[in-house]
């Protein structure tokens, strides 16, 4: 159309056009401003009312303790940002970071260290991620099940190829990741904050990110324009392992070591509640990254500020588990008549 | 004509306006109903004629300053239950039932008859006998409404909105789903209702049944009330002046385009899948308006998807420009040319959620990616903005979610989404089902600019009317064949009749609504 000799007009004087101001009253402009900033104002909130009832909770040093707690939770929710965007869900994660993170630092004792055991956690998580993928676009399984399968498997596997011991490796070559800053700023946030980046890059700047959306909308209209549906589910599957894996390489630089049964357990569960958290819609196709980056920070700020005041660990689960219904209750009430 | 002898209204609106966030939805609108009578409530989408009715049904409350007068009482109607309890019922297009429930369950769906603490169902079943029987229902009050057709559906809603005792009874679009034999006894429903004294509302699109059935027709146009004919004033011409404002002679359009055929730019031969769609063969030329015609669940649809490659084909072969290709998904018949527009918008076509502009872009970005599959955004908003002028889409912003737009505007972004890809050959799916007069005119002049402009299309109808208008040849389907050509060079030309007749095999029972 935009590239015919003779474009088709519109004829002049025709039907009478509705009168929609293009930006409304200012409550509606407020309304929307509101919806676009989405949780932001909850995190600062947060932050505000830590800051006056924890000791210390404003300082450097904690704001880049909180940023590195957060660091891996915010890598695992970007892979699951990506597959819930289409409707699915990634359930495995925890146990796919375990299994891989055993393979990392089993690996890292070989010849050819550092690179190799990263690059072999990343391809554990993006070989689990492929058959969750496989699994679900071409056996047209549903997420829930063939992630729920995979999550007590791979932990089955983790825990089968440490041997249901913890691997460590006190020499671990790229330790560093895990402890150390650049710049004044620890890896683990430069990582994150990479992850951050691209994954915005490809869901809003990419044709691949826009078929992401379309697919999670309607995935029948989507198979209808042409888009391969399988394809997009492949990846946002393994998008998901490789980050998950990616986890992996974060956790074992941290902690040096890997135990197959213990590492990761409800990762995934953290991951999902950022996700959602962050004003992404369960039945796809409504989402963004940076909502999962503060979905990511609300929950990171929300246990450091417990653990400042000194809450038990059980008060914990419960005030976190409130808050995250609290948080998103608020958000759909904000946007009254937004999908759940 | 109201009945003479109780001239008093049973409805009065007066002054009813209503603002919606950015938008006036109806300004001072008046309505005037008299027991006794069909009175059907025309205008284009958007004129306002559902959010009048919502405010009736007590959906919507109208904005202070209007005035709602039952048997000359004013009333006031801040819910569906005082609605309800005023005597009015709707009876919306998609039907408020629970498929799920039987239907005494559903026609006293919150009324329940109560003994003891549980529910009576055997006097609810008694009660819903009755009503049923005298509505001259085929089944019975325990059937579960799952297991019924959409025409015995609506017959529970009617049901239900009787043995309620509703006087005011509204219909929107009620004949969209039915076939012509359930059409013809809803409306001596309709007519028996008339006569046992309700008055009915009855919104529709469709001209024929307005003559058919009013006694006097109101239009809106843009939230406003422009005026009421009564049934001996009623006229195509001085209606769709009414609804439009301006004249919509040479409303097909094709009167201005010269049959004169092109090469062949698809051919079909022997295409089915074995079970809805046996054995089609036709051509098509370029420049040329086919139609495609049949009842419902002849298989035309089918017949598309398998052109289309979005359902598996069991036989046939295809050639687009004289080379032969395998359309397998549709993907390959997109890179081929050919695309296809869905007949279910919502359901299958639009992403609901996402904006215009994505909408609009939705197949066509990967064309012009950068490297890497990098969407090239400058080119997406000149292409969005191009189609929303070239269409006349209207909308404030490219951004707007397409959920939020009225039903042509909606077919409009799907079809330039369409568009975009510059196809050779375009099946067009029902393209003005559920879109209003004015998009329409707009839909049928772009259809004819394509052809001009040497695209082959193909438009599936179920509207005798619009298929007569625009078509060039017609092709008519009976039980997955196709049983008969009409028009271009072929014997018969085109004309309802011989559409029918093809389509049936015989002047049968069911038939397609007849202008």
């Amino acid at each position: 159309m935009s590239s015919a000799p003779t474009p088709i007009t519109a004829p002049a004087g025709n039907v009478p056009a509705r009168s929609t101001p293009l930006r409304g009253t200012p409550r509606e402009q407020f309304h929307a401003l509101m919806r676009s900033v989405g949780m932001l104002p909850v995190l600062i909130l947060l932050m505000a009312a830590f800051g006056m009832m924890a000791d210390g909770f404003f300082s450097a040093q904690n704001f880049s303790i909180i940023a590195q707690q957060a660091s891996i939770n915010t890598v695992l929710a970007a892979g699951m940002t990506f597959v819930i965007l289409t409707a699915g869900i990634d359930l495995s994660v925890g146990a796919v970071l375990a299994a891989a993170a055993v393979v990392t630092v089993m690996t890292s004792t070989l010849p050819g260290g550092g690179a190799l055991a990263i690059a072999a956690g990343l391809a554990t998580g993006l070989a689990f991620g492929l058959i969750n993928g496989g699994l679900v676009a071409f056996g047209r399984l549903p997420p829930f099940i063939v992630t729920l399968g995979a999550l007590t498997a791979v932990r089955g596997f983790a825990r089968l190829l440490g041997d249901d011991q913890t691997v460590f490796n006190p020499d671990l070559p790229f330790a560093f990741i895990g402890n150390d800053d650049l710049l004044g700023v620890p890896w683990l946030v430069w990582i994150a904050a990479a992850v951050i980046v691209a994954s915005w890059f490809i869901l809003r700047r990419t044709v691949l990110g826009l078929h992401i959306y379309s697919v999670g909308s309607n995935p029948e209209a989507a198979r209808l324009s042409g888009i391969k549906v399988g394809k997009v589910l492949l990846f946002v599957y393994a998008m998901s392992g490789l980050l998950a894996g990616l986890g992996a390489v974060m956790t074992s630089a941290r902690l040096l070591a890997a135990n197959g049964l213990q590492l990761g357990q409800s990762y995934e569960l953290d991951a999902i509640a950022a996700v959602i958290l962050g004003g992404t819609s369960f039945v796809g196709g409504v989402g963004s990254i940076v909502g999962t980056l503060i979905g990511a920070l609300i929950i990171a700020v929300l246990t450091n500020g417990l653990v400042l005041l000194g809450v038990s660990d059980i008060w914990q689960y419960i005030i976190k588990g409130l808050v995250i219904i609290g948080a998103v209750a608020l958000d759909r009430y904000r946007q009254s008549g937004a999908r759940t | 004509m109201p009945n003479d002898h109780t001239p008093r209204p049973i409805l009065e609106m007066r002054g009813i306006s209503k603002t919606f966030p950015g938008v006036r939805a109806l300004r001072e609108v008046s309505l005037t109903l008299y027991p006794g009578e069909v009175h059907s409530l025309m205008g284009e989408n958007g004129a306002g004629k559902s959010t009048l009715m919502k405010i009736l049904s007590g959906a919507y409350q109208a904005d202070p300053g209007g005035e709602i007068r039952i048997d000359g009482e004013a009333v006031t109607i801040d819910g569906p239950l005082s609605a309800k309890a005023l005597g009015v019922a709707v009876i919306y297009q998609e039907l408020s039932l629970c498929p799920s429930l039987t239907v005494a369950e559903n026609i006293y769906l919150g009324r329940e008859l109560r003994h003891g603490g549980r529910i009576d169902r055997r006097g609810m079943e008694a009660a819903c006998a009755d009503v049923l029987q005298r509505l001259g229902a085929g089944f019975g009050p325990r059937t579960v409404v799952d297991a019924l057709s959409i025409a015995e559906r609506q017959l529970v809603e009617i049901a239900r909105a009787v043995h309620a005792r509703a006087r005011i009874l509204v219909m929107d679009e009620p004949t969209t789903p039915l076939s012509s034999r359930e059409t013809d006894r809803l409306f001596e429903l309709i007519r028996q209702l008339r006569a046992e004294g309700l008055a009915i509302v009855y919104v529709s699109h469709r001209m024929a049944e307005i003559y058919e059935l009013s006694d006097r027709v109101s239009v809106l146009r843009d939230g406003s009330y422009v005026g009421t004919l009564e049934r001996a004033a009623l006229s195509a011409e001085s209606l769709v002046q009414m609804m439009v404002g301006r004249d919509l002679s040479g409303f097909y359009k094709k009167e201005h385009r010269p049959y004169d055929p092109g090469r062949v730019v698809m051919a079909v031969r022997d295409i089915g899948d074995g079970r809805r769609v046996r054995g089609c063969s036709f051509d098509l030329h370029a420049g040329e308006v086919l139609g495609i015609a049949g009842l419902v669940g002849a298989g035309r649809t089918e017949l598309a998807r398998l052109i289309f490659g979005a359902d598996p084909r069991s036989s046939g072969a295809l050639e687009v420009d004289g080379q032969p290709v395998r359309l397998r998904s549709p993907l390959d018949a997109i890179r081929a040319g050919v695309v296809y527009l869905t007949e279910d918008r919502k359901g299958r076509g639009l992403f609901l959620d996402m904006s215009v502009r994505d909408n609009i872009n939705a197949c066509a970005c990967s064309r012009d990616a950068r490297p890497g599959g990098v969407l090239n955004l400058a080119r997406a908003r000149e292409r969005a903005a191009a189609a929303i002028r070239d269409l006349a889409i209207r909308v404030p912003s490219a951004r707007v979610n397409v959920g939020a737009l009225s039903g042509g505007n909606q077919q409009k972004v799907l079809l330039s989404r369409l568009l975009e890809l510059n196809p050779r050959v375009l099946i067009l799916d029902e393209p003005t089902r559920g879109v209003d007069i004015g998009a329409k005119s707009e839909i049928y002049r772009i259809i004819n600019d394509l052809a001009a402009r040497g695209i082959g299309v193909i438009v599936i109808s179920s509207e005798l009317p619009e298929i007569v208008g625009t078509a060039d040849r017609v092709l008519v389907m009976r039980e997955g064949e196709l049983v008969g050509e009409l028009g271009g060079y072929a014997a018969r030309p085109i004309t309802q009749e011989a559409i029918i007749e093809l389509a049936t095999g015989a002047a049968g029972d069911i038939l397609p609504r007849a202008a």
